[in-house]
């Protein structure tokens, strides 16, 4: 038992799960009712509830980042195809039926990761311009299949994928837990796992060893391209809307974030799926706490960019350095 | 203390951590010579010209530059003494025009702007007299060979030097006419006393271009010797480290017991400007061997086989079948496996553990959806850690965590995983421990015995000797001779490194 | 050997691209509209785009260095707000102008220290600068808030007559001036040649002695000060402090850059690349206006595409870079054979 907690202790998800713990237990202090859930015509409704529901769309993205942050890449597209794929889906329910309309969603975010990867693998553009141009083109495009307008959508059976409920719980817990399974399948029982982080590791070693990283390449950015239209289906769906100026808006840095409190650092190599889900538990945690508390929501731009810093100064070594020189420093002058 | 000295270190000693770099190093530097310092990987010529630069600080010693006492602390206060570099990797900035690059950072300047007519004039002017070269001063750097951003670097350095100039491997991507106009331009500094220190792993141009010559070995001090006084064979048993005429040992193994079918051959397989045209065959159950100083072209002609490079021109044939395009992963498919000369670069993916890096070869010669079960994986490392004798307390460990002979072990592994035809081992016994070496060069033997082709480089001639069948001799990038049976001597293949053999080499002319 | 006037090379080609875009686009536009082609239409690009002009400007130190610096849109948006809200409190125009350009200068200076001092990426710390000068805006007030103030509307209606009935905005001139003065840097300080060596090659640039460290901290506050004269310009043109203006403004000022011919590799470009990138996204614009029937959103879909198309350039060039040497000290004829033989001495 002990030696369980000493080897949690030493893994990469221990601080962010403190972090979240803590958040918790501010929020039972706090406010009142927080953990209470009642059931209402057979759902679970909550606070808790609203959290993994709404954690969702941001949770699928940043598990697409953080296999693309291994490999030392980056993605800054993904809010932009989640805007396209948003835009399409609600635009094809118009004439086809639903399972079509989410495949084709789906191809399209395929298509988009394609792309993306076409240009960071065969033309060797740097990941963050390469992905700058779909970006930047992205919602252009998203609102040139809305016509410019929000569209609405009235199909039940497609906002169930974002609105229903599936034995007491939000149908979109279940999309998130199916894509974190898949990616953690693909982890563990494929050797993608094993080639990306070789590859972020040691690209040179990774060649002598006959890992071929273009196609890795091309795999992780198309992931990447179907999590994001996953994500732009849940969106559109729970809002019954598709607004390509401002569905998932900022979400790429907010994933970025996750992924990076989860403990994979952006120099690429050992990456961790269970750090990027505590995470994204954790940024959707602080903002519903801020909401809760009456704070000003506004304040969540400023905390969330005082969490970049500080989390990337931690994983900085020359902040390290400075640090234990300090510590160094106080010793002698205690001596 | 003379003041014909230029520059003088005295008992120069840096230790890094696990290796004694240099100890108790002299060197000196007269005025108007060109010295040159020579020695094989490890021998500690680069750590000396970085604590002479100021780029590694010394653990102690003295450095006097012209009777003055120096403790250069950067590569900018060196440059500041007078004390310049020009480095193989030419330092300077592509982007910006030749004159910018000679005086960057100390532009001459009127009414507090940078005077560009001035700085065009005086750049062109520097290029013409000392160095005897007329290029266009106003175009960007990158649109000139490396020959001549090279004689850019030595232009700035020049300019900046106050008669102390230092060239690490100045001439590794020249060609001839560019080698004998760099030394022409090194013989016209001279004249004017400047104290050139040259770098080179060329026994030909160091022999042409140099007064003196300071030898180091395993980060000591052999010798300095007057240029026309030392004769090649000597020079090369000093870097190497046998005396002339010692017993050579000769092959302790059993008769060959390989087959006459080849596994591997190549004809005239080459790339420029890393590899002349080279012809070798490789029998199954073989161990080949490739001799040559550092720079001859060993570790690029196994680039070469394994597909890192890929040739410019003649054939590689495996198995009776010919390669058109190599690549890593055909090779690993093919049957090869190669364990490269740089381990922590090349070989070990370091944030890894024991068990991940044994499987890499393995799991990309199946395929990334044919994953290997982790029972498998545990058995496999497992049976290769007892094997190799690999020390850890867990496969699970971090490979970055063990030391270097059990690193190599590790990707040794790797590619005995594979069950690998022909195994590249490229220095596989550098920088690792006694114990280690001689597990390493049993392994060999054992491997070959089983059927396993190898092809060996080591920069250890009686480890060569001990574990090959044949020995092909390389020179400045040149297959100049063979050497098997009787011949295979230690003395004998340093006399081919320093003399050639004749008959191969009018061959090639 | 010697040449003077200008050739095309690698260095200026895509500038080149650039000026025959502007000719075309404009060319298409006068062609296609009628009152297009007039003086006040081009002079209104500068009007309407001073405030970009100066941030792309700005950016394009950084850009050249090989950093880049996202946090200018909304460090703009910030200046507004913070303009418009001390107004609001009664405190003098022209104090209000320097407290804010003195905020541009820490803020940037800031950035720099982070990025330089603890190696962080440059993407991770202006992203969070992006985050944090947004959120102070909003902290500051979520609604937008009107200028008033005498001095800022007499400054605002500041017009420069040129040929006639022609003019442009105090912006626009302040814009010009700085793009000057930016172009003066560049080519005559030893601080705007030591951007491009470090750009070049940082690890060159340290050995040569050049000072990376307190001109990679400039390179920011240089952008952070370029931001907040933009959010002047700005604030003069909208007359109003907004928490969510110019949303994503830090791509447009990317792409002009792109566009203009900073190769985001770094060390390539001229300073005035960003106005003529501005400029060829202004007059996509004013055509797309002009055309009536096309909607606002076509804009950045053109304006992709050009990045997309410029960034393969850009691309290319790097690529030919890595190939080509025009000169060798060998005879061309006698290369091919002799390559790589040994030196013979006898």
């Amino acid at each position: 038992m002990r030696q369980a907690l000493n080897n949690f202790i030493q893994t990469k998800i221990f601080w962010p799960f403190v972090a979240l713990v803590l958040l918790l237990v501010i929020n039972f202090i706090m406010i009142p009712g927080f953990f209470q859930i009642t059931v209402k015509n057979g759902h679970l409704f909550g606070s808790l509830i609203d959290i993994l529901n709404r954690v969702v769309p941001l949770l699928v993205i940043a598990i697409g980042m953080t296999l693309v942050i291994a490999k030392e890449g980056i993605d800054i597209s993904v809010g932009s195809v989640l805007a396209i794929t948003a835009a399409a889906a609600a635009s094809l329910l118009q004439t086809t039926s639903v399972p079509i309309a989410i495949l084709l969603a789906l191809v399209i975010g395929l298509i988009c990761g394609l792309w993306n990867g076409i240009l960071i693998a065969f033309l060797e553009i740097q990941p963050m311009i390469a992905t700058l141009i779909l970006m930047t083109v992205g919602r252009g495009i998203a609102q040139l299949i809305t016509g410019g307008q929000i569209l609405t959508i009235n199909n039940d059976a497609y906002g169930y994928v974002g609105k229903g409920f599936l034995l007491g719980l939000p149908f979109a817990i279940y999309i998130g837990l199916a894509v974190f399974g898949i990616i953690l399948l693909l982890k563990k029982k494929t050797a993608l796992g094993l080639f990306l982080e070789s590859i972020g590791t040691n690209m040179s070693s990774s060649k002598f060893a006959g890992v071929q990283p273009k196609k890795i390449i091309l795999i992780v950015y198309m992931i990447s391209g179907i999590c994001a239209a996953i994500a732009g289906i849940l969106v559109s769906s729970n809002v019954s809307s598709a607004d390509a100026n401002n569905a998932g808006l900022w979400i790429e840095l907010d994933a970025i974030l996750a992924v990076v409190i989860g403990g994979t650092s952006m120099r690429g190599g050992r990456f961790f799926l269970g750090g990027t889900v505590i995470g994204a538990l954790f940024i959707q945690t602080l903002s519903t706490t801020i909401y809760s508390m009456g704070i000003r929501p506004e304040i969540i731009m400023v905390v969330k960019a005082i969490v970049v810093i500080t989390v990337c100064l931690m994983q900085s070594e020359e902040f390290r350095k400075l640090v234990k020189q300090l510590k160094w420093k106080k010793k002698v002058s205690e001596a | 203390m003379n003041s014909e000295y230029m520059l003088k270190a005295e008992n120069i000693s840096k230790a890094f951590p696990g290796v004694k770099a240099l100890s108790d190093v002299d060197f000196c530097l007269r005025k108007g010579e060109i010295h040159s310092l020579m020695g094989e990987n490890g021998a500690g010529k680069s750590t000396l010209i970085k604590v002479l630069t100021g780029i590694c600080e010394k653990d102690q010693g003295q450095i006097f530059l012209e009777n003055q006492l120096i403790n250069p602390g950067t590569a900018e206060e060196a440059q500041r003494l007078g004390i310049s570099t020009v480095y193989q990797e030419v330092n300077l900035c592509e982007n910006l025009s030749v004159a910018e690059n000679i005086f960057i950072g100390r532009e001459p300047k009127k009414k507090g702007k940078i005077d560009w007519k001035e700085m065009y004039q005086k750049a062109d002017q520097l290029l013409k007299e000392s160095l005897n070269i007329d290029i266009d001063v106003k175009q960007t750097l990158s649109s000139y060979s490396t020959a001549i951003q090279q004689m850019v670097a030595i232009a700035r350095a020049v300019d900046i030097s106050s008669g102390v100039l230092i060239l690490d491997e100045p001439t590794s991507s020249l060609d001839n006419n560019e080698v004998k106009k760099l030394f022409e331009v090194m013989r016209n500094l001279k004249s004017k006393g400047m104290g050139i220190i040259f770098v080179s792993h060329f026994l030909d141009q160091v022999f042409e271009i140099s007064d003196r010559i300071t030898v180091l070995r395993n980060g000591q001090l052999i010798g300095e010797y007057q240029t026309n006084q030392l004769s090649r064979t000597d020079l090369v048993s000093k870097m190497i480290g046998k005396e002339w005429g010692e017993s050579s040992n000769t092959r302790k193994k059993n008769a060959p017991k390989f087959g006459e079918r080849s596994f591997l051959r190549t004809n005239r397989l080459e790339k420029k400007g890393s590899i002349n045209p080279i012809d070798l065959t490789i029998k199954k159950g073989e161990v080949l061997g490739l001799a040559g100083l550092l720079g001859s072209g060993r570790t690029e002609t196994a680039k070469l086989l394994f597909g890192i490079d890929s040739s410019d021109e003649g054939v590689l044939v495996i198995d009776n079948n010919e390669i058109k395009s190599m690549n890593p992963r055909l090779a690993i498919e093919k049957g090869l496996g190669f364990c490269p000369e740089d381990r922590k670069v090349e070989g070990i993916v370091g944030e890894l553990t024991i068990r991940e890096n044994i499987m890499l070869a393995l799991q990309t010669k199946k395929g990334m959806f044919n994953y290997i079960p982790m029972k498998d994986q545990r058995v496999i490392a497992q049976k290769y850690i007892e094997l190799l004798n690999i020390k850890t307390p867990s496969m699970e460990q971090r490979i970055e965590n063990l030391s270097g002979g059990n690193q190599q072990k590790v990707i040794l592994a790797r590619w005995l995983a594979t069950n690998p035809k022909l195994l590249i081992l490229d220095e596989p016994t550098r920088g690792i421990d006694v114990g280690s070496k001689a597990e390493i060069r049993k392994l060999i033997l054992e491997l070959a015995a089983e059927g396993m082709s190898i092809l060996f480089i080591s920069a250890e001639l009686e480890e060569m000797v001990a574990c090959c069948d044949r020995v092909i001799v390389l020179r400045d990038r040149y297959q100049i001779g063979q050497l098997e049976g009787e011949q295979m001597s230690v003395s004998n293949i340093m006399e081919m490194i320093a003399e050639g053999a004749g008959v191969v080499e009018a061959g090639i002319k | 050997m010697k040449q003077s006037g200008i050739r095309i090379n690698e260095n200026n080609i895509i500038i080149v691209a650039t000026l025959l875009l502007i000719v075309l686009l404009y060319g298409f536009g006068s062609f296609s509209f009628t009152g297009f082609f007039s003086m006040q239409v081009f002079l209104n690009l500068f009007i309407d785009n001073a405030y970009l002009i100066i941030v792309a400007t700005g950016m394009a130190f950084v850009i050249i260095t090989g950093g880049i610096d996202l946090s200018v849109a909304s460090f703009v948006a910030f200046v507004s707000m913070v303009s418009a809200s001390l107004l609001q409190h009664g405190i003098n125009a022209y104090l209000v102008i320097f407290i804010t350009l003195v905020i541009g200068i820490l803020f940037g200076a800031g950035q720099g220290y982070l990025i330089y001092r603890f190696q962080l990426h440059p993407w991770i710390v202006t992203l969070a600068g992006m985050f944090f000068a947004r959120g102070l805006c909003y902290l500051i007030n979520t609604e937008s808030i009107e200028i008033t103030d005498n001095t800022f509307i007499a400054l605002s209606d500041y017009k420069v007559y040129i040929m006639g009935e022609n003019y442009i905005s105090l912006g626009a001139v302040i814009s010009l001036l700085f793009v000057a003065g930016a172009m003066f840097v560049s080519k005559y300080t030893r601080f705007g040649r030591n951007v491009y060596a470090i750009g070049g090659n940082v690890n060159s640039a340290k050995l040569m002695g050049l000072p990376v460290a307190k001109t990679t901290i400039l390179v920011y506050t240089l952008s952070g000060f370029s931001s907040a004269l933009g959010g002047f310009v700005f604030t003069i043109y909208m007359q109003s402090g907004y928490a969510l203006h110019l949303m994503g403004m830090e791509m447009d000022a990317i792409a002009a850059c792109v566009i203009g011919g900073i190769l985001l590799t770094g060390g390539v470009g001229y300073l005035l690349g960003p106005t003529l990138g501005v400029l060829s996204m202004g007059i996509i614009q004013t055509i797309i206006m002009f055309q009536g029937t096309l909607s606002s959103w076509w804009t950045k879909i053109a304006v992709g595409f050009l990045l997309f198309l410029f960034i393969l350039l850009q691309r290319l060039i790097v690529i030919k870079r890595g190939k080509k040497k025009i000169l060798s000290l060998s005879e061309p004829t006698s290369k091919p054979e002799t390559a790589g033989q040994h030196v013979t001495i006898s």
